[in-house]
């Protein structure tokens, strides 16, 4: 039950773009086209899970028996831009065709906050590994289904007379907070 | 003071306002901007790091090997984010607490990475402190006004002093669809601005 809830939390409650406000950069810069936005997505799912285990056991087995706390930040961010050069390594050996698919993705992820993000939250929302794994797949999926549904009204919106002072982001930042707008509607589904 | 100096700090200030016109760092302005204050505040812890990495990265940059450079940029930023955390965490621990994970975050802000692979790397120390400031006040200017606006037209306050009764704000506004609405005009304004100058 507690995995279901923290499933409903990340994806739709607390929705990690449009009410945590992380990864407004890709969420703005990627989400011009479906197939970006798909293909963004797979790539933060991937790695944000990978990302929140390491630097979960990280945490537990060297910063916390050592009393060295105050070197979270910088032993995260390098934790995460040496595993996000790894899978790319990985990634082109062992699967050429996902290599394609992600590829120009994944250097962009190292300064994708949400990664950094999630492996900070769930130390400081106190959960075990395996909640841990969950929170990271829920709020990879609410990610991606933010991407994905902003890219759908990006696509229409571009065949759209705007004013010439709004074209571009102005007007996204509309949409995106209109979007949130309706997100906010599930608030009280999981307290 | 030069002409030249001067114009490093308008040039953050104004023209590549990294809020306005360069249109990065968006997590932290929408996050942290629910009022003035708070907003300021990330502005000024924002600017420190800004100030300290462009710094330290001038004058490392010819000890830094060129293939490492982005890791070697990264701890610099890191170092400079811990040490504003910890500084938080001990003399301003209201303060720390409601902008929470967004302090460390300042670590994968673009803003500062961007500011020293473009800036710190090629030019020398003292400018690349000039070029912090700029970027660091624009930062904070918009993060200030954003979080005036949406204090004011959420719960009609400006810094905490009352200027319309409470129950006339639009609390949408302080909520999260509400920054994102502001944010988007406050660009279009700036845009407009821009034009007709």
């Amino acid at each position: 039950m507690t995995y279901i809830l923290i499933f409903i939390s990340a994806v739709f409650v607390n929705n990690i773009v449009l009410s945590q406000f992380l990864g407004i950069c890709p969420f703005l810069g990627v989400s011009k086209r479906i197939e970006t936005a798909l293909g963004m997505s797979g790539a933060v799912a991937f790695v944000m899970t990978i990302a929140t285990i390491f630097t979960y056991i990280i945490q537990k087995s060297v910063l916390d028996p050592f009393h060295i706390g105050y070197l979270q930040t910088i032993t995260y961010i390098l934790i995460i831009a040496a595993l996000v050069q790894l899978v790319e390594i990985i990634l082109k050996k062992i699967s050429p065709a996902l290599y394609q698919a992600l590829g120009v993705f994944l250097p962009l992820i190292t300064t994708n906050c949400t990664i950094l993000g999630v492996a900070l939250l769930v130390i400081k929302k106190d959960f075990n590994l395996l909640e841990s794994v969950v929170f990271a797949i829920s709020t990879a999926v609410g990610f991606g289904l933010a991407l994905i549904l902003f890219a759908g009204i990006r696509e229409q919106l571009s065949m759209v007379k705007v004013p010439k002072a709004m074209e571009g982001t102005p007007i996204s930042l509309l949409t995106a907070g209109l979007l949130a707008m309706a997100f906010m509607g599930f608030a009280g589904i999981v307290k | 003071m030069n002409n030249s100096k001067l114009k490093i700090i308008l040039n953050g200030l104004v023209t590549e306002n990294p809020t306005f016109v360069l249109i990065l760092g968006m997590c932290p302005t929408l996050a942290t901007t629910s009022s003035a204050i708070n907003g300021m505040s990330m502005g000024l812890a924002t600017l420190f790091v800004l100030v300290g990495s462009n710094m330290a990265i001038a004058l490392l940059k010819n000890v830094i090997p060129d293939k490492v450079r982005i890791p070697a940029y990264v701890v610099v930023i890191a170092t400079f984010v811990s040490i504003v955390e910890m500084t938080m965490q001990a003399y301003l621990p209201a303060l720390y607490e409601s902008l929470g994970i967004f302090i460390p975050l300042i670590v994968v802000n673009c803003i500062v990475l961007g500011r020293a692979e473009a800036f710190a790397a090629k030019n020398t120390v003292f400018d690349s402190f000039l070029d912090g400031l700029g970027i660091g006040l624009g930062f904070t200017f918009a993060l200030t006004l954003l979080g005036a606006i949406r204090e004011l037209l959420g719960t009609g306050k400006t810094l905490g002093m009352i200027v319309f009764p409470e129950h006339y704000g639009m609390l949408i506004f302080v909520l999260a669809p509400g920054a994102f609405i502001a944010l988007g005009y406050l660009i279009a304004a700036f845009n407009r601005l821009k034009k007709t100058n």
